[in-house]
């Protein structure tokens, strides 16, 4: 199932996908400003975000919808080409070069959003390539949050580079690429622990984490993404800003796109952070990561069937 | 953003000049900015606008507390409102079955369900003296039963042993037994995260309640989510009819729009607060709180409140003097009503009156219906001026009026006109010295 039919089954069964929406905000009713009040509310509850939302209905007003012809895809075209102009830009991809080894990938985030099963699952990803992937387990606050990872490691063969819980979470991503360099590693993929962007010492931790990687490579962390959760609100837009002040983010990645949530506020950061997005995750199991596609992500968004 | 709509206040209003009351255009564009700060608050749209709704009326015709400014009044009815709807009162949690009593948490993927399931029973452990066990039904995620009992190893809490393979419901059952042995009085259980979406997993969490008979099923639910709040809530509850909703993250920096937004759609109180990662960061839900962080601007709120209070404090002279002279007017009374309901009851009234302690006892037991506080001040709030000073005018027809003006009818405005008099009398009698026989009771049956 691509990305597009998977993503669709959590749209469908949310009551409202924008398509749907915007049929009974416009079909048979005068552009007035009345509707063009309706299609920026209806946008918010997507969670664009108030600025994305504000901006598409400007566009209505200037584009000067004519109700003659079908008003309804004269919106949906507008809506969808604004997702894909602004989003277009930002699609990435990661690839393991030959020369770097190991390409050293470290994941950042707030509780829960799932860094650990997008571990898990980008390790799957790399390894079907044929690239030797090890794991450093640096949450090492969470309860069983080391076991957690060492069962994907089992799932997928990966290495995993742990040490005890409770132990400084940067001198296990020390060992790890210290191990994954001496052993001519492809890839190593770092878990840190949840933290929310608004507490000074974690992300203080983080930044550390980020630091002793140097020592080994200064280049490294060659990516550090960020996972946000689909069902996140405007504290998203936070995050990002948040993460970024303490080391420079190349991607994000965003979760749970298989519920309800249309993750909206994606756009939102797309607008005012113009950061790459590298994937969505589309569920728990192994192979629940698409590559993030801008024009699936528009479809998937507007679509009603 | 939010630091912002306070200037965005001063604003708008500041070109307006000094009204005695609210009128309709302010509170409309008082309103507007309301509704935008509600919504980057995460508030979902359609419950953001029935709130806006709900105010308005409430705003227009409000009187101006003297050194507050229109937007200042706005936002403390806003505010007032907020703190309503999320709930008057602390809702406890709910103990009262046959022990053991089971609890079971539910919600989405990774929104805190086992680390809040260890937080509740160490609460329960402290706050209720309870002995509780610690079960997980999470046999899908990785190591999330090994999780649970960590959490309880580090915390001296007992969880249920685990048994690979076992499925949910046989581990439910197992629980039961194994709390009996062991004496444990309060089961929690701890279940797979899942989205409202998926039949086959909600379809698990329905026949699990069916096997447990839980006392509470709450939905453990992260505060920063955003407008698909109201979905997930409306789900959980259509589903497995939700007990209480329990937050976490709140030590984020949401602002707490999800919890308005599931309280309002759902009716499902909210109990408990996750204030961090560690397993004492557990709290009681207090609405205020939530209020204020929605609107930022818990300045203005206890600006208007202190506002208020001065003038309450100086009705309360008012009131004290006429009674002196043995003046008691219907304006009086009413600021004495108002006085009530907001101290929640009779004691505000107390503090006007000689001779407290006896009266005190009186009233303890008088159980006073804030409903009917609420009628009277109606019926007094459609009186004239010249009414409310010299209630001996109010005749046949401005009794009809009176009633028809405050959605009453005129039995219940005699009722008010009857106890005035009664009220007067009194206070007459205690003007003049300690009343020999305390209060007469029927004043205070008539307020039950
Ligand atoms: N439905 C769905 N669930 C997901 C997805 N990604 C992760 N999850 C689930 O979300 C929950 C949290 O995932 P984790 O990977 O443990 O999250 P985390 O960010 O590592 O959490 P902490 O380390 O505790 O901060 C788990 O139950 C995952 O199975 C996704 O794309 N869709
Ligand atoms: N800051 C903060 N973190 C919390 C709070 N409650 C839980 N967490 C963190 O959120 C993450 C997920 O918590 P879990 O208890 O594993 O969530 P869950 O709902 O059981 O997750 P799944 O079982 O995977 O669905 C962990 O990193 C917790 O430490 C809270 O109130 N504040
Ligand atoms: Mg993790
Ligand atoms: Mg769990």
């Amino acid at each position: 199932m691509g990305i597009f039919e998977k993503f669709k089954i959590g749209l469908n069964k949310s009551s409202k996908n924008l398509s749907e929406g915007f049929k009974n905000l416009v079909i048979n009713k005068k552009i007035d400003s009345k509707t063009l009040d309706n299609l920026e509310d209806f946008l918010i509850e997507s969670d664009v975000g108030v600025v994305s939302a504000k901006e598409l209905k400007q566009i209505f007003t200037d584009t000067k919808i004519d109700p003659k012809k079908d008003s309804l895809n004269q919106v949906n075209l507008i809506v969808e080409n604004y997702i894909k102009k602004s989003m277009k830009p930002l699609e990435k991809n990661i690839v393991i070069e030959e020369g770097i080894k190991p390409k050293v990938i470290l994941i950042a985030g707030v509780n829960g959003v799932g860094k650990t099963t997008t571990i898990g699952k980008l390790g799957k990803i790399f390894s079907k390539d044929n690239k030797q992937v090890v794991f450093a387990a640096a949450d090492t606050f969470r309860a069983a949050a080391i076991e957690q990872l060492e069962i994907w490691s089992e799932k997928i063969g990966a290495k995993i580079i742990k040490s005890e819980t409770g132990s400084d979470p940067a001198s296990v991503a020390f060992k790890a690429i210290e191990f994954s360099k001496k052993n001519n590693i492809d890839c190593l993929l770092i878990d840190t622990a949840g933290r929310l962007q608004n507490k000074k010492n974690l992300m203080d931790e983080f930044k550390k984490i980020s630091k002793v990687l140097k020592k080994i490579d200064p280049n490294s962390p060659h990516e550090t993404i960020l996972i946000l959760d689909a069902t996140t609100g405007q504290s998203a837009l936070n995050q990002v800003e948040e993460f970024q002040k303490i080391t420079p983010i190349s991607g994000l990645i965003m979760t749970k796109l298989d519920g309800t949530a249309k993750g909206g506020i994606l756009l939102a950061i797309a607008r005012k952070y113009n950061l790459p997005i590298i994937a969505i995750g589309l569920g728990e199991k192994e192979d629940d990561l698409e590559l993030f596609r801008a024009e699936d992500y528009a479809k998937a968004l507007m679509s009603s069937n | 953003m939010f630091e912002n709509l306070t200037n965005k206040f001063e604003e708008i209003f500041s070109s307006l000049k000094k009204a005695p009351s609210l009128n309709e255009k302010q509170v409309e564009e008082g309103l507007r900015s309301i509704r935008q700060a509600l919504l980057e608050a995460d508030v979902a749209l359609p419950v953001a606008k029935t709130l806006i709704e709900n105010i308005k009326p409430k705003a227009i015709g409000q009187e101006i507390i003297r050194s507050t400014t229109p937007g200042q009044m706005i936002v403390k009815i806003v505010y007032d409102e907020l703190v309503q709807l999320l709930g008057d009162k602390k809702s406890e949690i709910n103990l009262n079955a046959v022990p053991p009593v089971s609890i079971m948490l539910v919600g989405l993927q990774g929104s805190g369900k086992t680390t809040t399931a260890a937080k509740l029973a160490q609460y329960l452990e402290k706050n209720n003296k309870k002995k509780p066990l610690l079960v997980s039904l999470d046999v899908y995620r990785p190591a999330a039963q090994e999780q649970l009992k960590i959490l309880g190893e580090q915390n001296s809490i007992q969880t249920l042993p685990i048994v690979k393979e076992q499925l949910p419901n046989d581990i439910a059952r197992r629980a039961l037994g194994a709390a009996s042995l062991s004496g444990s009085d309060i089961i929690i259980f701890d279940t797979a995260g899942r989205t409202q979406i998926d039949l086959s997993m909600m379809s698990e969490i329905k026949e699990l309640k069916s096997t447990l008979k839980p006392a509470e099923i709450m939905l453990v639910a992260d505060s920063l989510t955003g407008q698909v709040a109201v979905n997930i809530a409306t789900e959980f509850k259509k589903a497995v009819d939700l007990t209480g909703i329990i937050l976490t993250r709140a030590d984020g920096d949401g602002r707490g729009g999800a919890a308005v937004s599931m309280k309002f759609t759902t009716g499902v109180p909210i109990k408990f607060l996750g204030v961090g990662e560690k397993i004492e960061n557990f709290e009681v839900f207090h609405p205020d709180r939530i209020a204020n962080r929605i609107l930022g601007m818990g300045d203005i709120v206890s600006l208007v409140e202190k506002a208020s209070q001065n003038l309450d404090q100086e009705n309360i002279k008012v009131t004290e003097e006429n009674l002196k002279k043995g003046q008691f007017s219907m304006q009086d009374y009413l600021s004495q009503l108002r006085q009530m309901k907001k101290m929640g009851g009779m004691e505000g009234v107390l503090s006007m009156l000689p001779g407290v302690s006896k009266i005190k006892k009186q009233m303890d037991n008088a159980n006073i219906d804030e409903n009917i506080i609420k009628i009277n001040e109606a019926v007094i709030l459609s009186m004239t001026k010249e009414e409310r000073l010299n209630p001996k005018i109010i005749n046949a027809s401005r009794k009809k009026r009176i009633s028809s003006g405050s959605g009453t009818d005129s039995a219940t405005v005699n009722k008010l006109l009857k106890q005035f008099k009664m009220m007067t009398n009194m206070m007459k009698k205690m003007s003049k010295g300690d009343p020999k026989d305390g209060i007469p009771p029927e004043i205070f049956n008539q307020l039950k």
